[in-house]
Parts: structure tokens; C-alpha cells; sequence
């Protein structure tokens, strides 16, 4: 039995003078005890609503969603008791210290004052901030940030985390670190439902990965699976002068055996193809007769970014990028 | 970062799957009354520290009214003449207005916190919602309090006395901070209902300035153009200033007080005002609070 279960969400909002935005249409996953689920698509796509829902901040207008045996939205109570949520919304307080942050959330847990402050000095050990410990979040790293609020969800050890694109905004360095941390959990038999933007964290972190887009669920399995599901393998081309776009595009499709796509890289095109290396040099002779120089090209396997792309019909980023503020 | 586990069984390796290698903590055993005050108390000290860690509010509510009373001291004071004294006359204005302005925090920082995600930080946790609401309301009583203090100093350098008793004086202040209070509940009500804190500062001032300026709180009302004298004799903070004065002692002969019911029973009809708004913005907000994730 999945130790998180949600079916059939559906959550509509209707923003003034404009349509009815789905922001869950009919979402349902499964999440079973002590792995890592990612729910993985650009910003809109629903990530964020279904975590409030799971976490218990709004209520859906259908479906249902069960945590552990116990109903969301007719127990919230209980639910509480067993989370522990972190990310874009649920926020630390700025004007508190990162021990005082600790101390508050272990208190309205009713952990009781003495525990609390245990509780709060042995996070604020695991997460390496006895130095910052005192000083006011304002005045922390982004890092330093999500540390903290990653700590706040682990105050009373709870069985199921939630994390809202844990690392966003983060530098490589920290989100490194962050990831081991949340290896760490997992490895301790915490079960982690994550959202990411992030093809490479979905990829790093996650036993299974449910792709979303425009509210529902359009794809799920391990990263190797899905990027099994696209198949193949693909020639990539980085131009130097994007004006010769048409024609790489043109040389791709002919050799390829689907459609050619822009990659995040910028003047990176895409072609699925049967055989790598015979494609490779029929497609270099080609473009090089041309006349068009490029700065790279190779084979490739596909990445969740062309799982990615195949899926939705749109980059990742891109419509993170289009989409910015409608979540 | 080795291990993240609970106290009690740290470096603990885990079984991956159905166990765990350390358990949830629980919570300390409880009733619900002792956990809400707990949580309401917990909530109204974030906002003490506040407070304390952003030094522009304290130094804002604190300045303001010392502003107040100089300016109006000196630059009114020479124009309206009362029986009295003018000063005597201002100080319970002063302190009303200030105190109501002072409760319009509660929206502000409602609106705030709900932008910043601390509140949503709340409500994943087993606190009672309610205690959210407690806890700003308190902040507010906390600032009003101080703000109080600064005034009567500021008001006594300049010449105000209590010339009542001192259960007068203790009355006085605790209607003034109770209705101030109760207004709280007003303002987060409304913090909680507009789309981000900006809409609620404009609304606070487009709403309070009537309130506080048209009333007996700077200036006699009897010569008022007859419309704004009726909203003034009915305005509850003319008939809070009024029973400031009176439980004050500021009232000397010869002082006008207006014919209306309100003005001849101030200190009931701040007591009705005070029970009314409770009556209605402490379960509205509530309810308020409670259906955030609804909409």
C-alpha cells in the first residue's frame, strides 16, 4: 500500500476577469514508504498545489488524498502531527534567529520548552549553523536559508517530508549539500515527496519520478525509465551563428527519426536517431558542406530534458520562464 | 550532516523501507485549552521579538505620539481655546488616536506574514489557528501599551495631570488599550481579506482619519457643520476620547459635551462599542483564518 496516496485532485482557481485556471485537473501518485517521489514540470504546472494540498494548506474541490492510512482533508490535525513541509511557501520567521525559528516550530509541535530547545540545538549541530545560530534569518545566505527551513521540517523527525523545490536558487555548492542531507533522511527511512524544476535533482534524488504538466500527472517511473520511454539515441549540434538555424534544423529532420528540438543550451539542436554513429557522420558531412561551422557535435542519451520535451512538447525551462508568476 | 535523526539514537543506520531508524517525536500529553494558550503565547512572542528586532517600528509608534502631542500642544493649542486648557483638553485625543492608528498594525502584519509564508508555515503545523490571530492582536496590545506610557511622560513634560483618582486613571487606560484592542480584531480581519499589506495601509488611513478627525478628539465639536457633527457625536472614538476625559479628571467646568446620547453615556457606549466589535471580528477572523485554504 502507498504510504501517500492522491487520486483524482482536481483544484480550480478563477482569477478576475479571466478563465477558470485548473490548476489540478484529475492529478493522482503514489508514494510508497521510505522513497523519494519527485514531482517534476516547469512552474503552473501543479507542483506546488499539490504539495499544499498534501501538506494540508488548501482544500481540493474533488479527490482525495490519504497519508498513511489517515484522510488530509478530513483529519488535518492528525496529518500535521505527521509531516514535516519545507520550501517556497512555508517561509522561516525573518526576525528570529535561526535557534529561535527551531525553538518556535518544536513549540507549536508541543514538543514542550525543554525538548524544543534540545530539538533546536541538535538541528542547528546537523545542519553545520552553530555560528549563525543566533543571528537573525534575515541576515542569512540563501544557503544558509534553506537549511534552516529544511530543519524546521525535520523538528520532530516526521515520517513524510515535503519539499518544495528544496533548491532552487541555490548555488551548486549548496545544493550539493542540501541533496546529501535529504539522501541522508532517506536513507533513515523518511519518505520524501519533492518538486523540482530540475531535470539533474529529479535525476539525483528520486526512486520515482512523476512528470507534471497543466495539472495532471503525464508520465511517471525511475529517470531510466523514462528516459528508456523516449529511447534511442540522439545527435546534438551547437551552432555558432543561430542565423543557420533553418538549415540545421532542415539536415536534422532528414536524418533523424523525429522531430528536431532546441535544447536549453542556447543554439543546441536535438534529433532522435536509430543509429548514433551513422547519423553522426551523414549529419557533420552534411552541415559541413554546407558550409556551417559549429562549435560542438556529438551523440547523446537522452536526458530528462528530452523526456521532458517529448512529453509536453516544451522545454522545461522555457516555460518555466513563460510561466513565472502563475503558479 | 550525518545523520538527521531524532535525540536518543543518534548515528542510528537505517533500515531503508518500512522502518525507521529513529522515531517521530511526540508531543508532550496535554489538554486543548492548555495547548491553545501555549500556542497563543508562542505566537505573541514572535511578535515581542519583533518588536525588539526591528527597532523602526518601536522608534515609529514611539516618536509619533511625542510628535503629536508637541505639535498639537503648540501650534493647536494657541488657536482653540477650552476651559482648561488646551492640553488638558488633547491629551485623551491624542491618546485615543494613537491607540486606534496603533491597532492598524494587526492588518499590516497580517497581510505581511500571509505574503511571507509564515503563516502557511503555521498551518502545517498542529497549532491552533486561532492562536495566530491571539498572538498578533497581543502584539498590538504590547506596542499600544508602550506607546501609552510614552504619551502620559510626553503629556505630563508638557503639563497634563490626572486630576481624577487613580482608579480612574487605571480605567481610563484600560478602556483606551481594550477598545484599541477589540479594534485589532477589526484590522486583521481586513489584513487577512486584501490581496497584499499596501491595500491595507491605504484602507487603514482612508478609514481612520475620518474616524480620528472627525471627532471631539483635537477640536469641540458644537460648531461642526451639522453633518459632520452627527457623524462625530456618533463616531465610538469621540465617545472613547470623551470618557478618557472624564475618567481622567479633564473634564472642567464649563467644557462642552454634545446633547447626544452617545456624548451624555460615553463609557457604555465604549463598553457596547469594544463588546461589538469582539462579538463580530473575533469569529469572523477566526473563520477567516480557518478558510484560507478554501478559496
Amino acid at each position: 500500500m502507498p504510504f501517500i496516496e492522491a487520486s483524482d485532485l482536481v483544484k480550480t482557481y478563477t482569477p478576475k476577469g479571466a478563465p477558470v485556471v485548473r490548476a489540478l485537473d484529475g492529478l493522482s501518485l503514489q508514494v510508497p514508504q521510505g522513497t523519494v517521489t519527485a514531482l517534476l514540470g516547469p512552474n503552473g504546472a501543479g507542483k506546488t498545489t499539490t504539495v499544499k494540498v498534501l501538506t494540508t494548506l488548501i482544500s481540493p474541490d474533488s479527490g482525495s488524498a490519504v497519508i498513511d492510512g489517515v484522510d488530509v482533508l478530513a483529519d488535518p490535525d492528525r496529518v500535521r502531527r505527521m509531516i514535516g513541509a519545507s520550501g517556497q511557501y512555508a517561509a522561516v520567521d525573518e526576525n528570529l534567529t535561526g535557534f529561535e525559528n527551531l525553538e518556535m516550530v518544536g513549540r507549536l509541535y508541543h514538543l514542550g520548552a525543554k525538548r524544543a530547545k534540545e530539538r533546536a540545538r541538535e538541528l542547528i549541530e546537523l545542519f553545520d549553523l552553530v555560528e549563525a545560530q543566533n543571528r537573525v534569518v534575515k541576515g542569512f545566505s540563501g544557503g544558509m536559508r534553506r537549511r534552516i527551513d529544511l530543519a524546521g521540517a525535520l523538528v520532530i523527525n516526521p515520517p513524510v517530508l515535503f519539499l518544495d523545490e528544496p533548491t532552487t536558487g541555490l548555488d551548486p555548492r549548496s545544493r550539493l549539500a542540501l541533496w546529501d542531507v535529504i539522501e541522508s533522511l532517506v536513507s533513515e527511512g523518511t519518505t520524501v515527496l519533492l518538486t523540482t524544476q530540475y531535470l539533474e535533482e529529479a535525476d539525483r534524488l528520486a526512486d520515482s519520478i512523476s512528470v507534471i504538466d497543466e495539472g495532471r500527472v503525464i508520465a511517471e517511473g525511475t529517470a531510466d525509465e523514462l528516459k528508456a520511454s523516449v529511447g534511442g539515441q540522439r545527435v546534438a549540434l551547437t551552432l555558432v551563428d543561430a542565423d543557420e538555424t533553418e538549415t540545421v534544423r532542415g539536415i536534422l529532420q532528414r536524418h533523424g527519426t523525429g522531430e528536431a528540438v532546441p535544447s536549453n543550451e542556447s543554439k543546441t539542436w536535438v534529433v532522435p536517431v536509430d543509429d548514433g554513429p551513422t547519423a553522426l557522420s551523414r549529419i557533420v558531412g552534411e552541415v559541413t558542406a554546407a558550409g556551417i561551422s559549429l562549435h560542438d557535435a556529438g551523440m547523446r542519451r537522452p536526458t530528462l530534458d528530452d523526456v521532458f520535451l517529448q512529453l509536453t512538447g516544451h522545454a522545461a525551462e522555457d516555460a518555466a520562464e513563460n510561466e513565472k508568476g502563475a503558479a | 550532516m550525518s545523520t538527521v535523526g531524532a535525540s536518543g539514537m543518534p548515528g542510528a543506520s537505517g533500515g531503508v523501507g518500512a522502518s525507521r531508524a529513529s522515531a517521530t517525536l511526540q508531543p508532550e500529553p496535554g489538554t486543548a485549552i492548555g495547548r491553545f494558550l501555549s500556542d497563543g503565547w508562542i505566537a505573541t512572542r514572535r511578535n515581542l521579538m519583533k518588536i525588539i528586532r526591528v527597532p523602526d517600528i518601536l522608534v515609529f509608534t514611539l516618536l509619533q505620539p511625542i510628535m503629536f502631542v508637541l505639535l498639537f500642544t503648540y501650534v493647536f493649542g494657541a488657536a482653540i481655546d477650552v476651559p482648561g486648557g488646551y492640553t488638558s483638553f488633547l491629551m485623551a485625543g491624542i491618546f485615543a488616536q494613537t491607540v486606534v492608528f496603533g491597532s492598524t498594525y494587526s492588518g499590516s502584519a497580517m497581510a505581511q506574514d500571509l505574503k511571507d509564508g509564515i503563516i502557511d508555515r503555521f498551518r502545517t503545523l498542529p497549532m491552533n489557528g486561532a492562536a495566530v490571530l491571539v498572538g498578533r492582536t497581543n502584539g498590538d496590545l504590547v506596542i499600544n501599551g508602550l506607546s501609552m506610557l510614552v504619551m502620559m511622560g510626553t503629556g505630563w513634560l508638557v503639563g497634563w495631570r490626572v486630576e481624577s483618582s487613580l482608579g480612574g486613571f487605571l480605567a481610563g487606560v484600560a478602556l483606551l488599550l481594550l477598545f484599541a484592542y477589540a479594534f485589532s480584531w477589526l484590522m486583521a480581519f481586513l489584513g487577512m481579506s486584501v490581496r497584499s499589506p499596501e491595500i491595507i495601509n491605504n484602507v487603514s488611513f482612508l478609514v481612520l482619519f475620518p474616524l480620528t478627525f472627525i471627532s471631539n478628539a483635537f477640536v469641540p465639536t458644537e460648531n461642526l457643520p451639522t453633518p459632520l457633527r452627527i457623524f462625530s457625536e456618533w463616531n465610538p472614538v469621540s465617545a472613547l476620547v470623551q470618557s478618557a476625559r472624564e475618567l481622567f479628571g479633564n473634564v472642567p467646568a464649563g467644557t462642552p459635551v454634545g446633547d447626544a446620547w452617545t456624548a451624555q453615556n460615553p463609557i457604555l457606549t465604549v463598553l457596547i462599542g469594544i463588546a461589538v466589535l469582539l462579538i463580530v471580528f473575533v469569529p469572523l477572523s477566526i473563520a477567516k483564518f480557518a478558510a484560507l485554504g478554501k478559496k
